[in-house]
């Protein structure tokens, strides 16, 4: 919707070779690359020439408004929708074939709140696809969900049936059951949309911790907050732009969302 | 009641019965706490309610039609399971479609078929009583089937169950074993109609395994639970019917029944007593 009234200028540049760093300034291979990617469901085109690359050890924000395409992209990366157009590698792969290397968090749960499991039998799910593929839950599976729970500071919630949590804690749960399968790549979809502002700062501190040995994109619709953490922020309305933290400033805000959105005053602490 | 008990000791069909009962129930509580959990109840009844048009046209042809329902009761679990992966727009009109096209091709086949109306009436509504001994390894050999598939497969199936966006991230080929699981409903479907009949299959289908889930809160749990369950109502549904001379199938849907809304008030109210006294310490 916002893509159609917007003007083009800020986008035209945005899709030339600066975008993906030269091969001299990438010491590394990137974890994801994105290359001339286009997406429509039917009619509407909703990704439109996107380029992206996103190096080992980076921590980077996707924002932009709603129905910009950022939940479109993440399904592509993750395999769940293949492209129509353009070129997705994960790990040097394509998508369907590594998706047991990424860990990923959805917005919302995509299961039934009563379903009655327990947190740690939910969270042993993120090792399938590990070890043998026949028979019940092993204890090998049991102690790397505590492990994973122990890392989000939720191993209390273990025995705790899934239905009974809150908001925060179910988010912990889930970035827990992304964790168990020991990924690579962390992939988190607005974790932190429907939970408080004050558990919202200790999941980002969480993902801070996270970030030393894994690569995280993560997509927001809170471009303010997540400035304060991640080491680059890419928009997304339709096509692509980014930049490091510093340049997300009023008029960029102004160019993604239409100049219909209060700036909200932030430090940027690193 | 006692009546029953002294006659099972001397009639050897009561005790057939009460072991098709028994090991119908074992279909109904494992099979049934994923039909529970999943909320696949309607496409159950679709899968039941088609497999007359196997039963109809194994009786016309001269096959079992114990058979054909199992062959007829798969294929119409693989259309449904189809329909529901892929063309998710109308899938309760589809499924309601199957569901009316089974049975009517069923019905055409019995009408063609001498002598169709007592077997039209067990085929809708069972009859436990008329369950010859070698149907009874039949459905042991389904049964060992159910446990074994369930057994190997048990994380796959609670992936499946609990989260398919999730278990196909892990890599776990969803479409194939939701499509399995709805065979395996298929099967149990094949289980329960020979003692309710498959007009009543869908609530020894989900029932027991509701009432468990009132109370306990794994699957597994649900499972044995739901068996048991199961197993209660069956025998004393052919107990309580034995002495006035009653169907036995709708006996044990009825106790079934009772219980369920029973149990649900029950749970309902235990709710809302604990949470009147978590606000009232508050």
């Amino acid at each position: 919707m916002f893509a159609h009234t917007l003007p083009p200028s800020p986008f035209d540049h945005g899709e030339d070779a600066s975008v993906i760093p030269p091969e001299a300034e990438r010491p590394e291979a990137p974890v994801i690359l994105v290359r001339d990617l286009s997406f429509s469901y039917g009619d509407s085109l909703v990704l439109e020439q996107v380029n992206l690359s996103i190096t080992p050890g980076e921590f980077v924000g996707l924002v932009g408004p709603n129905a910009g395409g950022k939940s479109t992209l993440l399904k592509l990366i993750l395999g769940l929708l293949a492209p129509q157009t353009g070129q997705i590698r994960v790990l040097g792969q394509p998508p369907r074939q590594v998706t047991r290397r990424i860990g990923y968090v959805p917005q919302f749960p995509s299961f039934p709140r009563d379903f009655p499991i327990s947190v740690e039998q939910a969270v042993a799910m993120g090792r399938l696809g590990i070890g043998p593929m026949l028979g019940w839950q092993r204890a090998a599976d049991r102690d790397a969900a505590r492990r994973a729970l122990e890392e989000v500071e939720a191993l209390d919630l273990a025995r705790r049936r899934i239905g009974t949590l809150s908001g925060g804690q179910l988010q912990r749960v889930l970035l827990a059951r992304a964790l168990a399968g020991e990924p690579e790549i962390l992939i988190l979809d607005e974790p932190t949309a429907n939970i408080d502002q004050r558990v919202e700062s200790d999941v980002f501190d969480l993902l801070a911790v996270l970030n030393r040995r894994l690569t995280i994109l993560l997509v927001s619709h809170d471009i303010a907050f997540i400035s304060d953490y991640v080491s680059r922020v890419a928009c997304l309305n339709r096509t692509l732009i980014y930049h490091g933290t510093d340049a997300v400033n009023a008029e960029t805000i102004q160019q993604l969302y239409g100049g219909h959105v209060r700036l909200v005053a932030h430090r940027h602490s690193r | 009641m006692s009546e029953f008990l002294s006659a099972l000791s001397e009639h050897a069909f009561l005790q057939t019965a009460l072991l098709a009962g028994l090991l119908a129930s074992l279909g109904c509580g494992v099979i049934g706490t994923f039909v529970v959990v999943k909320r696949i109840a309607f496409m159950a009844g679709g899968i039941a309610h088609s497999v007359l048009g196997g039963m109809g046209a194994a009786l016309y042809y001269g096959f079992d039609p114990l058979l054909g329902a199992l062959l007829a009761a798969i294929l119409s679990a693989l259309l449904i399971g189809t329909v529901r992966l892929f063309w998710k727009m109308q899938e309760d009109t589809l499924i309601g479609a199957l569901w009316a096209i089974g049975m009517a091709v069923g019905i055409l086949f019995i009408a063609k078929t001498p002598g169709y109306a007592t077997d039209l009436m067990s085929f809708l509504f069972g009859n436990i009583l008329l369950v010859p001994t070698r149907e009874l390894w039949f459905m042991a050999g389904l049964d060992l089937v159910l446990m074994l598939t369930v057994a190997l497969f048990y994380r796959q199936f609670l992936a499946v169950t609990f989260d398919e966006e999730f278990a196909r991230l892990r890599g776990v080929p969803v479409t194939f074993f939701y499509l399995l699981l709805l065979c395996l409903v298929a099967v149990t479907v094949v289980l329960l109609i020979q003692v309710v009949g498959l007009i009543l299959v869908i609530a020894l289908l989900t029932l027991p395994a509701a009432i468990a889930g009132h109370y306990v809160h794994s699957l597994g749990g649900m499972m044995v639970i739901a068996t048991l369950l199961g197993g209660l109502f069956t025998s004393l549904g052919l107990g309580l019917s034995y002495g006035p001379d009653l169907p036995a199938g709708p006996t044990m849907i009825l106790l079934a029944g009772g219980v369920y809304v029973l149990s649900a008030l029950l749970s309902r109210f235990l709710t809302w007593r604990g949470a009147l006294r978590q606000a009232t310490r508050a």
